[in-house]
């Protein structure tokens, strides 16, 4: 089974994040980023699959050029070849724009059996990339699985919802979306990080895509940040003084917040 | 000597593994007594922590000296350090002899499955009455046919309790001391093999150390690790090995501690101000901190000095005594400005103070340091 796995380079949501000033887009340069971790459930479901049977996995990633350390990360975990597509004009790219590169990316790949993505990236957190990706490919989309398994040419997910879960069935080739309940990544060890120095990595532009530049970028972005604030600091918690009546006070202040 | 992406990339990892199997464990771990070695292990090895420097064909990564000294500073960062002790024993401490002169079999049968985190293994040298004497050991080896049939007490042995097998230093003849010793692996299933306690121990809760006993326990001959008889020098070797594991580690330790402290005393107002606005706390801070950066360099001269396959004891020993005694200062000192809080067991300083007095006495207290060091020295210490 062949497995494209899309993946994300994200800004470090341990850093202090922020926007460039000059035109709102998320600012690459100031944090260290890497590989998000929502991704990383994706990766690890795809090599137990492929562990667990034949097949090979890629991971795609689109992103500037420190976004090859989001694929060398995946290639350490086990994957076994990356392309990267980087490429000035698709600076600012919002979702539309990101899954037409994903879409005709993975065309170019082949004719993977199954596209596995994480839940969301954990910097712009729109979660919409796999299901326009699936509607650009033309393929069944099954989102939010927190199991999967492979039987015959189909895939069996578990969704889990508030009030139940699902198991839905979709026949292959598909794309998956999974959440971080899925399994629990490994971590690179010091082989994997060895071979992944060998594993063949392909950086394509655009035109290696036959992408217009007039369909991608910021200025031709469907959507667009208009303004940005900074969460403003948390404040100053109140402070009881108990001069004998602290219990009371502080039921008090649980039921004005109607917590109880 | 210049760190590359590769050791970034497996710091990451190991640090990753630190913070996600480790440290939100440990105060359970803390409470119980022990932790649980034969489901942590595995995923240590999983990293490749197990096995850094071993050959590929039993498991190891096959990596050299340098990584082994990134995993133990990571290491040096679990907020429990009778973990990263645990750790050190099955990689740094019970293994390098068998690794090293062990036959193909005993490395199959022993060294595959610690690597692998599968078995889990200790290090039988201290004795009731002999700690950091080795010459006066008194478990006796006693040959029968194709058989060592032991007798003796082992004392303050990490991993007593959970090990699988211990690397044993006994005597095998009568020659007294330093001659006639020899290291043989000893399964813990063994008929007349026990543990007689688990030990109370100050710090480092969470390691299972014990006294274990050895009752006319009956091992193969075959199990005995490179020459019989030369256990001694054997275990020297191995000891300085483990030197080199506490004088990595404690660079982790202390690097984690003062950049917590620091973040703490700029939140903690005194007086109206940052704690950290003190002249006193910031420089003596500062001096911690350029201290452990010098141990750090210190450490990669160890490092090359063990890549180059030359003579590291002198170098090994003046960074187990220096880490000893400056992880002890950075652990009072962190302690001391956290005032009264820091005192609390919810606050990090209390168990890191009482982990890190070990620091200046296993794994050769810092009196031996020091008579190894004046006796290169040409003195009669």
């Amino acid at each position: 089974m062949n497995i494209v796995v899309c993946v994300k380079y994200v800004p470090d949501a341990q850093s202090d994040r922020t926007f460039n000033d000059s035109d709102k887009t998320t600012d690459r340069e100031s944090v260290d980023g890497l590989l998000s971790e929502l991704d990383e459930y994706a990766v690890e479901e795809a090599l137990k699959l492929v562990e667990a049977g034949e097949g090979e996995v890629t991971v795609v990633t689109v992103g500037p050029d420190q976004a090859a350390d989001a694929v060398k990360k995946a290639l350490q975990m086990g994957a076994d070849k990356a392309v990267h597509i980087s490429d000035e004009a698709i600076h600012g790219s919002d979702a539309p724009a990101t899954s037409l590169v994903l879409a005709e990316a993975i065309k170019k790949i082949g004719s993977p059996d199954l596209v596995l993505c994480g839940l969301a990236s954990t910097d712009g957190t729109m979660s919409v990339v796999p299901a326009m990706l699936a509607e650009r490919l033309g393929l069944p989309q099954v989102t939010q699985a927190s199991e999967l398994s492979v039987e015959g040419d189909a895939v069996k997910i578990r969704r889990d919802g508030d009030v139940a879960s699902e198991t839905i069935e979709a026949s292959l080739p598909c794309l998956v979306s999974v959440t971080d309940q899925i399994n629990e990544p490994r971590y690179p060890s010091f082989k994997g990080i060895m071979a992944a120095k060998k594993k063949p990595v392909e950086t394509w532009t655009l035109a290696d895509l036959g992408v217009d530049a007039g369909q991608v970028g910021l200025d031709n972005s469907w959507t667009k940040v208009l303004e940005f604030t900074k969460r403003p600091p948390r404040e100053q918690g109140e402070i009881v003084k108990d001069e004998g009546d602290g219990g009371s006070k502080l039921a008090e202040f649980l039921a004005s917040r109607k917590f109880i | 000597m210049r760190l590359t992406d590769d050791h970034r990339d497996f710091r990451a990892s190991v640090r990753n593994f630190v913070d996600t199997e480790v440290n939100p464990h440990v105060d359970e771990w803390e409470r119980e007594g022990i932790f649980p070695a034969h489901e942590l292990f595995p995923k240590a090895a999983e990293v490749g922590l197990l096995g850094i420097e071993y050959d590929p064909e039993y498991g190891g990564e096959g990596a050299d000296h340098s990584f082994q000294m990134i995993a133990a500073e990571e290491l040096g960062r679990c907020d429990a350090a009778g973990v990263s002790m645990a750790i050190g024993v099955q990689s740094m401490m019970a293994t390098p002899s068998l690794a090293r002169l062990g036959t193909h079999e005993q490395k199959q049968q022993f060294l595959a499955p610690a690597i692998a985190g599968t078995s889990v293994a200790a290090i039988g040298v201290t004795e009731p009455d002999t700690g950091s004497d080795v010459s006066r050991l008194r478990t006796r080896a006693r040959r029968d046919g194709d058989d060592w049939v032991i007798k003796g007490r082992k004392l303050y042995i990490t991993n007593g309790k959970q090990a699988d097998w211990v690397c044993l230093l006994a005597r095998t003849s009568d020659e007294g001391g330093y001659k006639g010793m020899s290291q043989i692996i000893v399964p813990t299933d063994t008929p007349g093999f026990s543990v007689a306690r688990t030990l109370d121990k100050m710090g480092n809760r969470c390691s299972d150390t014990a006294e274990l006993v050895l009752d006319e326990v009956r091992v193969p001959v075959a199990n005995t690790i490179g020459e019989a008889g030369r256990g001694f020098q054997q275990q020297m070797h191995q000891f300085v090995i483990e030197r080199m594991f506490a004088a990595y580690s404690a660079v982790g330790a202390c690097d984690k501690a003062l950049a917590r402290t620091r973040q703490f005393v700029q939140e903690r107002e005194v007086f109206g101000t940052p704690l950290a606005t003190k002249q006193h706390v910031a420089f003596r801070l500062a001096e911690l901190q350029s201290e452990v950066d010098l141990l750090r360099s210190h450490n990669l001269v160890v490092c090359e000095t063990q890549l180059a396959g030359e003579d590291i004891t002198r170098l090994a020993s003046v960074a187990k005594l220096k880490a000893g005694r400056l992880i002890r200062e950075v652990a009072d000192a962190c302690l001391q400005f956290h005032g009264g809080m820091g005192y609390i067991e919810e606050t990090w300083t209390a168990r890191f103070m009482r982990d890190v007095r070990l620091s200046s006495i296993g794994g050769g207290a810092d009196e031996v340091m020091l008579q190894v060091l004046a006796r290169l020295d040409g003195l009669p210490a």
